[in-house]
């Protein structure tokens, strides 16, 4: 309980599959993707509903709806009334949610392994029968706002956040927050969470991920039984989405605000995504992440600017490539008091201008090769986990098979490969710089 | 071997009534040096994961040091022997083992994971992080430094804003009615001694607590434990006393500029070893679990949309006892909200729960405990808790016949004596319209 900062402030994770896992995978006739993870050591499963679709598919204008339609998703179907599909499955002594995302929406029940027919039988049932009155969506609109503000209003850095994005994303609607403006959520009717159902919530674009004490064969045989009825939506229009164009001009932001205890610097670069069969270059930003910022101890930035010359109580890099679309690949810097955020990111900047100089310490990338190979014993452990992991890999363009080769693509990351990922996402062209400040307070 | 004094004898299968039946056999094991773990055998994936518990935590400050033993936690990862901080940390990773140290109101907590192939360098590292921390100055005060930066956060977050209030007001000058983060003037004050002195105080054989699940089997154990902790100070410093009660029902609000208020609700509560606290914790869900289907979450957000979420929660301190709630509400519906809360406490004190919330809780709450024993880390963190609560090692096999067992009447009863509408107090961290501090 050390404060904020301790616990890791945007801190990068490894995200590792264990390839020793056993997945199957098939599609039911109508398009379904399924995939079952086998872990038999208690006889619980998870069971989730992955739909490739999210925020940065919504039509311009409509920001927020796919995030309010997760919502509503909870309201009730032809077959069962509104907010019984919780309580059945509390019935059931399980446990379930959902999460909206840039690039996804996903749907999750956790349960005894017995019960998964029944879970089976209801996330089917809401595929395609969601009925939405007119008194919901008022009562839910007015908790997505409140939301909003709890999540973003009251978070000087949230809101920060929302601007540095919008910055950034000249054309693609990552710029544009999740939970959507609060202006345009405002706006948001039945007919376009309706809409937006009717068009993106079918079995030809979702995947099925369960996970647990199941076999691939009854899974099989219950999800023909419940999904394999539904129809698909023949006119699912192609997932394109508007693209960058070239971004020519450095962006700089300054934001100030009352509430702010610890201004910082952030700065995020565009930067390749991982693709299907070309993981290459995505497993080299991730390697390049953990060097200069995995370890709040040993790594480049840390040492540099924690240790050796303490500027910072804390800095640290991030990649971001699990993305359908372009990811991005950021530094931040939290300055000590007496150091200004102009000096913070004039330090930030040396630190980088030296890793590009001096290369990768060979030592710490074994190291950082080790903690690959220890992640997929330890990710074995936490079922749900590797659930996620798939469920967000197959509606982000991935496929299993890029899912198990990700381990190697990292561990076959050589020193060269992360210093020419490093020399071409460092291209100030393509980056936004945040100076999120104290209001009230000059300037140091 | 022949040593070892093992007392494997109590294997606890939990298995539950309903929906779900997980089995987990728990081996008490005593080291040869009189070490006692509660051990879970795993050997399906080649890691362990370790948890300790030294109870007590930041509640041992000294007077005048408030922030010390928070402040120790957080340097025993910044080297130790002859490690400094960046080589204790580089020893660690080369390694792919996790260390992690906290500290709480009650508890120093300590969890760590290790692959089996590389186990006992990783537990003699370990061992070092408690046994010869390097305390040097200047990770002391890089530490510090965090520190500061969290306090200095905390005093811009109305969350924990309001739960500094209301601990204080609740607890006064007991340790329970301060931050055991400190203040920025007491952590700042705080010396590398204060910090050694932490250590040696609060780190010790008398209140210590030790759950392991993994791969290792009960023989391997003993001599591990003795090892990592037989060398530990036997005798810590004097647990503080009992905190009393000292907050009546009203209302307070903390002026914050901000679009949303953030409310703290709650009053006395009730003991972990009462007879009636399934009965409460029954009650608690009803009124306010987390999940939809509870009355205030059904009364404020499904019905009226104020809020995205509103709990209320029990917690059985080891020194007092809380009931709490918690909502953030637009800050014109701050009046709405706390008379819908007041309403539903009056309610249910006085006409309890219905049959059918009773028989739906009991489901849920037996059927969702076997679902909690999943991984290694969650096991060791379940098993470690439940020896800090005094319970039997078969604790596991007999919760959910408990949970069975109560009644309406049981209920009711808990309910006229637990509920105290007039009682609740509400902390207001906001700029909530028409709603002022009472007195």
């Amino acid at each position: 309980m050390t404060g904020l900062l301790r616990g890791g402030l945007l801190a990068t994770v490894l995200a590792m599959p264990a390839a020793a896992e056993e997945v199957t995978d098939f599609t039911l006739n109508n398009g379904l993707q399924v995939v079952v993870i086998e872990d038999h050591r208690a006889p619980v499963v998870v069971h989730m509903v992955w739909y490739k679709v999210g925020s940065a598919d919504e039509a311009p204008g409509n920001s927020g709806v796919a995030h309010f339609l997760e919502h509503l998703m909870f309201k009730g179907t032809d077959d069962v009334a509104s907010g019984d599909f919780s309580a059945t499955v509390m019935a059931q002594g399980g446990s379930d949610n959902a999460f909206t995302s840039w690039d996804y929406t996903a749907y999750f029940q956790r349960v005894a392994a017995d019960r998964l027919d029944l879970m089976m039988k209801l996330e089917a049932d809401r595929m395609r029968d969601l009925r939405l009155t007119e008194d919901d969506v008022a009562t839910e609109r007015a908790v997505i706002l409140e939301e909003r503000s709890s999540r973003t209003d009251s978070d000087p850095g949230a809101l920060f956040g929302e601007q540095t994005r919008a910055a950034h994303y000249l054309n693609h609607r990552y710029g544009t927050p999740i939970i959507g403006w609060r202006h345009e959520m405002e706006q948001l009717s039945r007919a376009d969470a309706l809409e937006f159902y009717r068009t993106y919530y079918a079995p030809n674009n979702a995947v099925l991920v369960v996970a647990g004490d199941v076999t691939p064969e009854a899974v099989k045989a219950m999800a023909q039984q419940h999904y394999g009825p539904l129809a698909p939506t023949l006119d699912l229009p192609p997932r394109l989405r508007p693209t960058e164009p070239p971004h020519m001009a450095e962006r700089r932001l300054q934001m100030a605000d009352a509430r702010v205890a610890q201004p910082y610097v952030i700065r995020s670069y565009l930067a390749q995504e991982r693709n299907s069969e070309a993981q290459d270059k995505a497993a080299a930003l991730t390697v390049l992440a953990e060097v200069l910022g995995g370890s709040g101890t040993t790594s480049v930035m840390a040492r540099a600017l924690m240790f050796d010359d303490p500027k910072a109580v804390y800095a640290s890099a991030f990649y971001n490539g699990n993305t359908l679309d372009v990811g991005s690949f950021g530094l931040t810097i939290v300055p000590v008091p007496s150091v200004s955020l102009d000096q913070a990111e004039a330090a930030m900047d040396d630190v980088i201008a030296d890793f590009l100089t001096d290369g990768v310490d060979p030592v710490a990338l074994e190291r950082i090769k080790t903690q690959v190979s220890a992640a997929q014993i330890y990710g074995k452990d936490n079922v749900s986990g590797l659930a996620q992991r798939y469920g967000a890999a197959l509606t982000t363009g991935l496929t299993v098979a890029d899912v198990q080769a990700w381990p190697d693509a990292l561990k076959d990351v050589t020193a060269d490969d992360v210093m020419a990922a490093a020399r071409e996402v460092f291209d100030r062209r393509n980056a936004v710089t945040g100076h999120l400040e104290k209001q009230g307070e000059p300037a140091l | 071997m022949t040593m070892f004094r093992m007392m494997a004898v109590l294997i606890a299968a939990l298995a539950a009534a309903g929906p779900g039946r997980a089995e987990i056999g728990i081996q008490e094991v005593t080291s040869p040096g009189g070490i006692t773990a509660w051990l879970v055998e795993e050997h399906d994936i080649p890691f362990t994961a370790l948890e300790l518990r030294f109870e007590g935590g930041t509640s041992l400050d000294l007077p005048g040091s408030r922030g010390a033993i928070n402040l120790m936690a957080a340097t025993l990862e910044e080297g130790a022997g002859d490690l400094d901080a960046q080589g204790f940390a580089a020893a660690r990773d080369a390694l792919a083992a996790d260390f992690s140290f906290s500290s709480g109101q009650d508890t120093i907590g300590v969890s760590a994971r290790f692959l089996t192939e590389n186990r006992d360098t990783a537990v003699g590292l370990l061992r070092q992080a408690l046994m010869e921390p390097r305390f040097d100055e200047d990770a002391v005060a890089r530490v510090r430094g965090q520190i500061l930066a969290g306090l200095a956060a905390d005093t811009k977050d109305p969350a924990t804003l309001a739960a500094q209030i209301f601990d204080a007001m609740a607890y006064g000058a007991h340790p329970y009615g301060s931050s055991g983060d400190g203040t920025a003037e007491s952590v700042a004050s705080l010396t590398r001694d204060d910090v050694i002195e932490a250590h040696r105080a609060t780190i010790t054989r008398d209140r210590m607590f030790v759950s392991v699940v993994g791969d290792i089997t009960a023989a391997e154990l003993g001599p591990l434990l003795d090892r990592l902790l037989g060398d530990l100070p036997e005798v810590g410093r004097q647990m503080p006393t009992r905190a009393d009660w000292l907050l009546e029902g009203g209302v307070t609000v903390e002026a914050f500029d901000t679009p949303q208020s953030v409310i703290l609700f709650g009053h006395d509560g009730i003991k972990r070893d009462d007879a009636d606290f399934f009965a409460a914790y029954i009650l608690n869900e009803v009124l306010g679990g987390g999940r939809f289907g509870a009355r205030l979450m059904t009364e404020l957000r499904e019905k009226r949309g104020l809020t995205y979420g509103v709990s209320t929660f029990l917690a059985p301190i080891n020194l007092g006892q809380m009931m709490m709630g918690q909502v953030a509400t637009a800050n014109n519906t701050v009046g709405q909200s706390i008379e819908l809360i007041r309403a539903e406490w009056t309610r249910l004190a006085t006409e309890g729960i219905t049959a059918e919330e009773l028989a739906a809780t009991k489901t849920y709450l037996t059927g969702s405990y076997p679902l909690r024993f999943d991984g290694n880390g969650q096991i060791a963190d379940i098993l470690v808790g439940m020896q800090m609560d005094g319970l039997p090692i078969d604790y596991a096999v007999t919760r959910n016949a408990k949970v069975e067992a109560v009644t309406l009447a049981d209920v009711a009863r808990v309910a006229e004596r637990l509920l105290q509408p007039g009682q609740l107090h509400f902390v207001v961290v906001g700029q909530p319209d028409g709603v002022v501090s009472t007195e």
